[in-house]
């Protein structure tokens, strides 16, 4: 933007870090009454282009405006109305951020690294959601068009060169992440889960969700036992039933208030045999622990109780804490490409573009045809050189009139439309794609 | 020579592929695997090339000297290999483990003496090739349920003591090393005990007797008693997992005994490697 141009991008948001949730809530404007966008369109016309994301964990409002100045002060003035707080009292949680500031941020959010969990996925596909609701409300235009198809690919660029995504975050799913690395896949095995408790119910419908055929539920009461049982669909058992139920299973998820041993290398070593020394997987979560430690040392079974999962959760941590680094890197580039691409973004560097695009070609299938016309003389050579010149010439002078004359009555939209008819930023192949991959429209249905 | 050429040319694409298994094991990015894969793929080629080209100098399959049996056995491992990369689990990283045994085999017999030498009377027989090379390709797949095996116990110990690093992100599941040994076990097995059951037959042939206990007979048949076990105990009992790894390195050991110990150091029939 150091080029002059007018536009300014401004970002203006709170999220987990800056904002306590009584605030993050008061802020959350989709939910009451008038869409923020509509009233962004309505009420704030410095800006020129407006975008709103809002999450559980952060709001932003994304601004392109001449009169950077005036449109902050106004949307702060609308912010305190919508909201029914003072400005004193949310503006230290807010952050601004700038022009290329702001395009890093927006691509961070995007990747994940800005999220309470490292490299989580979801927010991509909410990302993706602001947008199409900001095209929906036409608030955006030539800039913003850009800057979130870039985010995209950005974020997609992320996803596939690093492993931030691609190491279990928490601890009921490092529990099937271990469980996979013990039975290959989890299709048709039949898992037990003993007692009760938010985080090994949620192991148990991870475990459902990779394939688990079958959830056999024990419980010290027989009625909480046939109510969850029937909420993952499973079958129902009392405690005492436990050695029955452990020569059918593969995978055991434990997590009962008891105080000492729930089940016992005495317990399980009999059952081996019978059990055709098929693995056998202990998930413990409880404490104090349910499986005894030794059990571990039997022979294919292998025993996992919280700490371990904690730990192997924190290795992961540090493992997407190094590839966030790596997405950095990726990140910073990207911003660069961003920013050379808002530097072209004026009426003098397209028509230098669409010239040095059009010569290029000229002189390709110039010397494409001459190679194969060896017997020509120099004049037949040179009628040739005019004869091209001239084509493009001809043809170069209605984009080039259009984008002169089209830029003082539609602004940006003109070089936007010239740029991308003629494929100047080599992107071509960006747009054909879908915005929303199969399984972030199945997301959002959901929701 | 020309098979001489395919054979050092083998011996290349062999090496250039371990350093490519190894760059995967290392990376785990998959081109690197793809690439490994294609040039050990070439050097199987190149190596059945020189194996027809040795076949045809010496209008019997070359399995008869040292240098052409380990040779013949690197083969087999790679085609078991390959054979397993399409029809059994996918262990991405079983090329890093079984590559440099390969290697190792096509040294051994790049070392040893390749001259074709006529057949000796005895050894000239309907039944030698097929008892050579039937065996020779059970052979390959103990190998490759012996490096399962390793790997198994290598996992295994990772899980166990919960340290869940490198190694375990880059070894597979249990299940599918498992499942690798079965399957090699239950292809070696009938395998080898075909290749003893024509060996006898040529044995009666060229000997006049089914069995002569030479140390060779001896050591086979003991490798024949360790995979009939193993067999049994998980068909019948259900052994999996450690104790089936387990069995299968003993194999291995005992076919290192069969294979080099005794045809390179001790003297009977079969002594058909002599160093000379």
């Amino acid at each position: 933007m150091e080029s002059g141009l007018k536009e300014r991008l401004l970002l203006l948001g709170l999220n987990h870090r800056t904002a306590p949730v009584e605030v993050r809530e008061r802020f959350a404007l989709e939910k009451k009454g008038r869409h923020p966008l509509k009233l962004l369109r309505d009420e704030l016309p410095q800006a020129s282009e407006a975008y709103f994301l809002s999450t559980c964990n952060r709001v932003e409002f994304l601004l392109v405006s001449t009169v950077p100045e005036e449109a902050l002060s106004r949307l702060k003035e609308l912010l305190s109305r919508e909201t029914g707080l003072a400005r004193e009292t949310f503006e230290p949680h807010l952050y601004l951020l700038r022009d290329l500031e702001a395009v890093r941020h927006l691509f961070r959010v995007a990747s994940g690294l800005d999220s309470l969990v490292l490299g989580e996925p979801q927010i991509l596909g909410q990302v993706k959601e602001a947008y199409r609701e900001a095209v929906d409300h036409r608030t955006t235009g030539p800039i913003l068009n850009r800057l979130l198809h870039r985010t995209f690919s950005v974020a997609k660029r992320v996803r596939t060169e690093t492993g931030i995504g691609s190491y279990a975050v928490s601890v009921s799913y490092a529990a099937v992440e271990l469980a996979k690395k013990i039975f290959g896949s989890l299709r048709g095995k039949i898992a037990l889960l003993v007692g009760a408790g938010e985080m090994a119910e949620l192991a148990a419908q991870h475990l459902l969700a990779a394939g688990v055929e079958k959830m056999l539920v024990a419980n010290r009461t027989l009625a909480r036992a046939i109510e969850l049982a029937e909420r993952f669909r499973g079958e129902a058992y009392g405690l005492e039933e436990l050695s029955e139920c452990l020569l059918k299973t593969d995978i055991v998820i434990s997590s009962t208030g008891a105080p000492g041993y729930v089940i016992t290398r005495e317990m399980v070593k009999p059952l081996l045999r019978k059990r055709r020394l098929r693995p056998l997987f202990f998930i413990d979560i409880a404490v104090p622990r349910d499986v005894e430690p030794a059990v571990n040392e039997l022979e294919n079974v292998y025993v996992f109780d919280i700490d371990d999962l904690k730990q192997v959760v924190e290795e992961n941590l540090d493992r997407r804490r190094r590839e966030a680094m790596r997405a950095e890197r990726i990140i910073e580039e990207e911003v660069l490409k961003f920013e050379r691409w808002l530097r072209e973004l004026a009426v003098y560097p397209t028509i230098k573009a669409l010239r040095a695009k059009a010569e290029a070609i000229r002189q390709r299938e110039l010397a494409r045809t001459l190679s194969r016309l060896r017997d020509l003389s120099p004049e037949e050579k040179e009628a040739l050189e005019l004869m091209t010149e001239a084509i493009v010439q001809k043809l170069l002078h209605a984009p080039i009139t259009y984008l002169k004359v089209g830029y003082h009555r539609l602004g940006r939209e003109a070089i936007t439309t010239v740029r991308r008819v003629f494929d100047l930023d080599e992107d071509l192949e960006d747009l054909s794609g879908e915005l929303f991959t199969t399984r972030e429209r199945a997301v959002l249905k959901e929701d | 020579m020309p098979e001489v050429f395919f054979f050092k040319l083998t011996l290349i694409l062999y090496a250039v592929s371990t350093v490519g298994f190894f760059i995967y094991f290392y990376t785990l990015r998959p081109e690197a695997l793809k690439g490994a894969r294609w040039v050990f793929l070439s050097g199987f080629v190149t190596h059945t090339l020189s194996l027809l080209l040795r076949l045809k100098a010496l209008k019997a399959p070359p399995v008869t000297s040292f240098h052409e049996a380990t040779s013949f056995l690197a083969w087999a491992v790679v085609g078991v290999y390959f054979f397993l990369a399409y029809r059994g689990p996918k262990v991405y990283t079983l090329g890093t483990f079984l590559a440099p045994l390969v290697l190792f085999l096509m040294i051994a017999s790049a070392i040893s003496p390749a001259t074709i030498l006529p057949l000796p009377p005895a050894l000239r027989s309907f039944w030698l090739p097929i008892h050579a090379t039937i065996s020779l390709i059970s052979y390959a797949f103990f190998l490759v349920s012996a490096v399962a095996g390793l790997m198994y116990l290598i996992q295994e110990r990772q899980v166990k003591r919960k340290t869940l690093g490198g190694i375990f992100r880059r070894l597979p599941p249990l299940e599918s090393l498992d499942r690798l040994n079965e399957l090699c076990l239950k292809y070696g097995f009938p395998l080898l005990t075909l290749g003893i059951i024509t060996g006898a037959l040529w044995a009666e042939e060229a000997w006049g007797s089914y069995w002569s206990w030479d140390p060779k007979e001896t050591w086979s048949l003991i490798l024949w008693f360790i995979y009939a076990a193993l067999l049994h105990e998980r068909l019948i009992v259900g052994w999996r997992g450690r104790r089936a790894a387990l069995m299968a390195l003993l194999g291995f050991v005992v076919w290192i005994i069969s294979f080099f110990v005794v045809n390179l150091f001790l003297s009977g029939l079969h002594t058909y490697g002599k160093w000379t």
